[in-house]
Formats: structure tokens, C-alpha cells, sequence
């Protein structure tokens, strides 16, 4: 379970680099995506302290102007929402597992 | 307002046991509150036991004390029923002091 | 004989109907069995632990570490939370100011009763916790609720603990759905997984008392809630139910929740009476 969350963001990760250089285009694109993605988390109760820090650092990027860091950001805090997403999804059956019988 | 010393004294024999715990906050002067403004130091600088007029423990503290110190000791020469006095400053100049009973 | 065999029948079909409605209260009984839960709960400790008596389960860690235990009975002659209960014990006999006090709010004058709660209040449907219950006290007095995890409610909290000392925890679970249902779901909130470190409060309370993480060693997770509130040296201050689960969520890399929000309340009541029978040693110093 573990291994393949981090494997998932491994590959979010590592698909992020793109060969020119990102516009704020890409970063309003890639931030909606992965703020919608921490917003399911949330209602889920289930949001990660780290994707709300992504996030953050997206937005300072951005607001910095540094859109190469804000697009990698994102897409991590996209990433790390959607790990919670699967860990909350499987956990609904799967804590049972865990209880002393 | 209670009294931010406690004070437990007790004598078995020759030998003074002291336990001790004051109310202070013994702030560094490194921390930042909430709004990451840096609480200035407030600390106890001395602290002192007086008994029968000769003072048994004498203390110069700085910013390496915990908040709410705990002090133990003991000691030699004092008697049920002989009073303790305790007494302590910090670097704003705020003080307190208390007597309690050796039991 | 006509008349005798629409007897039969008509006594077979009411015995039928019978049971065609009680079989899925034996269903749903099966399912959320709080008794055996709390009972299989405490075996679990008790045979993990088998040295440690069943009373000290709530010193919690210093009932797994000898010379913690040394240290901490050195400790409690002059326990660092007293100057907490001396100001509980002020607040909670001070006036609020349309002259009613705290005592007005509980029964038996709010002396001696921490080991009731939480309750289920079947009017609300709902947990009611002590904490919960001491805000809602000050707010139909007119006064402002104070916050959840520290300060104030911790010192009240350890007021009301203390005059409690050594009762056995005692939650009910009435005959209502909806408080099998609060046990449950405060059940799966203890078991289930969260946070980045994906652990649940299981992780550490079931499967790790004793075991250290970094340097804390951890406490069992029957009777934590026992101690409640407690004195953390590493927060150098009092810490309430609430804050213990606030940073327990934070710590595991997961939002918290709001402090006494409905997963709160139903695993206070979840662990809270699974603990029954241990007595109540709050408030509480751990390192």
C-alpha cells in the first residue's frame, strides 16, 4: 500500500518536466486540477497537511513568477491528493482488517 | 491571586528534604508566537531558601530552565517546625516569596 | 377440525411474521456488539501485557517502562499539572455572571462524575462529551465558549477528573441505533488509516505500547483517555482529549479535524468505553 502510493507520486513526479519552459496558462491549469483533486479529499475528511503545503507553494511560485516550479508543485500536490484520495477509498473496507476481534 | 511557589519541607533526622515547584514562564527570548514575534525573555534569576536566618540555597538561573521549574534538595542544620523562606526575582523585577513550615 | 387448522395456521404465520421482524435486529446486534468489542479490547492488553496489572493500563506509558515509572512516581509528589487543578477548582466554584455556576450544569454538582462521560444524549442523537458539555454550560450562562484544547478547558477538565479519581470508567451505550452506530463509526474513525505516514491511531495504541517513537515511548491504547487531561512536558502546558487527537492527526500528516466534531466525539466514546471498568486517573503528566 505504502510502496505504491510512493510510486504513484514517483511518477506524477517525474512525468512533471516538460521541455519548454511553463506559462501561467499551464499553471492555472495544472493548480485547478490538483486543488478540485484536494478538494475530493477534504470531503472525504481525508486531506494530507503536505498536499495543503503543496499547494501553498505553488501559489508563492507563482506569485513569484517562477511558473516551472509552480507547475511542478501543483502537479506534486495533485499527486499527494490523489494518494489520500486512494487511501481513503480503500480504507473504508480495508481498517476493518486492523480491529481487534 | 495563589501563590506561584509550592513548597513541600520535610526533616528526617538531621537531613532537610525540599521539593519546590514555582510558576514562571522562563521564556528564552528565541521563541515567536502565533504571529512570529519574538516573545521577549522573561526569566527567573534568582532563587533563593532562606532558613534560620542563613540562606541553604542560593540559585542563578538563566534561560536554560524549563517553564514552571521543579527544584529538589536537601540540606543539614534545620529542625521540624523551623521556617523555610523562598524567595525568587526575574529580569523583568518581578518577584514573589513564601514561607512554609519544615514538617 | 376446519376451525382448528386455521388456528395452526394463522398462529404459524403470526409466529412467521414474528420472526421475519426480529431477525434483523439479531442481524444488526451481531454486527455492532459493543460488549464483546470492549471485552475483546481489553483481553487484547491484558495478554500482550500479562506482567502489568489491569489497573495500571491508564498510567499509560509508565505502565510498559520500569524506570519511567520511577521517574514519574517521583514526579507526581509535586505533579507539574497542580497549578491547572488549583485553577480549575477556582474557576469551577467562581460565579458566572448571572450568578449560576458550573455545578448548576451536571449532575451531582459535577463532583465525581468524569467516568460518565462522554454519554449519548438520545434528545440529540448524538456523543456529548465533557468538554462539549462544559462549553455548552457557559453558553447557555451567556458566557463565551472557551477553546477546546488547552488553557482554561484543560484546567477545568483536570478539576473534574480529579474529584473523579479511581472511579471506574462507566459508559453506557442506551438502546438506540444511533449510539451503536456513534460506537462504530468511532470504531472505524480508531482503525482506519490516514495521513501521508498512512498510520491510524491503531498503528501506534495497539500494534506499538511500549515500543518507542523517537524518544516517546508509547502508551496502550486501553485507558489512554483515562488520564485525560494531561500535563506534556514536550508541550510544557495542559493538552485536552481534543488536543491529544488534533495532534495525534497532525503528526500522522493528516488535516485535523475540528476539535469535538462528530469523528472526535465518537472515538472518545469508542475508546472511552471500551476502557470500562478501568478507573479514571486523570489528570494525567507524561513526558
Amino acid at each position: 500500500m505504502k510502496r505504491s502510493l510512493a510510486l504513484a507520486m514517483l511518477l506524477a513526479v517525474s512525468l512533471a518536466p516538460s521541455a519548454r519552459a511553463a506559462n501561467e496558462a499551464d499553471y492555472k491549469a495544472a493548480y485547478a486540477a490538483a486543488e478540485a483533486a484536494s478538494k475530493e479529499a477534504a470531503g472525504m475528511r481525508n486531506q494530507w497537511t503536505v498536499t495543503v503545503s503543496t499547494l501553498a507553494a505553488a501559489k508563492k511560485a507563482a506569485d513569484g513568477g517562477d511558473f516551472d516550479r509552480a507547475v511542478a508543485a501543483s502537479k506534486e500536490a495533485e499527486a499527494l491528493a490523489r494518494a489520500s484520495i486512494v487511501q481513503a477509498t480503500s480504507e473504508k473496507e480495508a481498517w476493518k482488517a486492523m480491529e481487534i476481534r | 491571586m495563589a501563590s506561584s511557589i509550592r513548597v513541600r519541607a520535610t526533616a528526617n533526622g538531621d537531613i532537610t528534604e525540599v521539593q519546590a515547584l514555582i510558576q514562571h514562564p522562563m521564556d528564552t527570548g528565541l521563541v515567536k508566537d502565533s504571529k512570529g514575534e519574538v516573545i521577549p525573555a522573561h526569566f527567573i534569576q534568582q532563587l533563593k531558601f532562606e532558613c534560620n536566618g542563613k540562606d541553604v540555597f542560593v540559585a542563578d538561573w538563566g534561560t536554560a530552565v524549563s517553564k514552571d521549574p521543579y527544584v529538589k534538595f536537601s540540606f543539614k542544620g534545620a529542625k521540624k517546625g523551623d521556617e523555610l523562606k523562598i524567595s525568587w526575582t526575574d529580569n523583568k523585577g518581578a518577584s514573589d516569596a513564601t514561607t512554609a513550615k519544615i514538617a | 377440525m376446519k376451525a382448528r387448522s386455521a388456528l395452526l395456521l394463522g398462529s404459524l404465520s403470526a409466529a412467521l411474521v414474528a420472526f421475519a421482524l426480529t431477525s434483523p435486529r439479531v442481524i444488526a446486534a451481531d454486527k455492532v456488539d459493543p460488549v464483546a468489542d470492549a471485552k475483546a479490547f481489553q483481553n487484547f492488553f491484558f495478554q500482550k501485557f500479562p506482567n502489568v496489572t489491569h489497573e495500571d493500563f491508564v498510567n499509560g506509558p509508565y505502565s510498559m517502562n520500569e524506570d519511567m515509572k520511577r521517574q514519574w512516581q517521583e514526579k507526581e509528589e509535586f505533579p507539574p499539572y497542580e497549578f491547572a487543578l488549583d485553577a480549575g477548582k477556582e474557576m469551577f466554584s467562581t460565579p458566572f455572571k448571572n450568578g449560576k455556576t458550573y455545578a448548576d450544569c451536571f449532575p451531582n454538582g459535577g463532583i465525581g462524575i468524569r467516568q460518565n462521560y462522554p454519554y449519548f444524549d438520545t434528545k440529540e442523537g448524538k456523543v456529548v462529551t465533557l468538554e462539549l458539555a462544559l462549553n455548552r454550560c457557559r453558553e447557555a450562562n451567556g458566557e463565551a465558549p472557551y477553546s477546546y484544547v488547552k488553557d482554561e478547558m484543560a484546567s477545568l477538565t483536570a478539576y473534574m477528573a480529579f474529584t473523579s479519581r479511581g472511579k471506574p470508567m462507566d459508559i453506557k451505550i442506551p438502546d438506540d441505533p444511533r449510539a451503536l452506530a456513534a460506537f462504530e463509526n468511532g470504531k472505524r474513525y480508531f482503525y482506519t488509516r490516514r495521513g501521508q505516514m498512512n498510520f491510524s491511531c491503531a498503528s501506534c495504541h495497539v500494534q506499538s505500547p511500549g515500543e518507542r517513537i523517537r524518544a516517546e515511548t508509547l502508551a496502550p491504547a486501553l485507558g489512554i483517555l483515562n488520564a485525560m487531561p494531561i500535563y506534556r512536558s514536550e508541550w510544557s502546558g495542559m493538552g485536552t482529549t481534543s488536543r491529544r487527537f488534533v495532534t495525534c492527526n497532525s503528526q500522522t500528516r493528516a488535516v485535523p479535524l475540528e476539535p469535538q466534531s462528530d469523528e472526535y466525539r465518537d472515538v472518545e466514546y469508542f475508546l472511552s468505553y471500551v476502557a470500562n471498568g478501568l478507573p479514571i486517573s486523570g489528570p494525567g503528566a507524561r513526558p
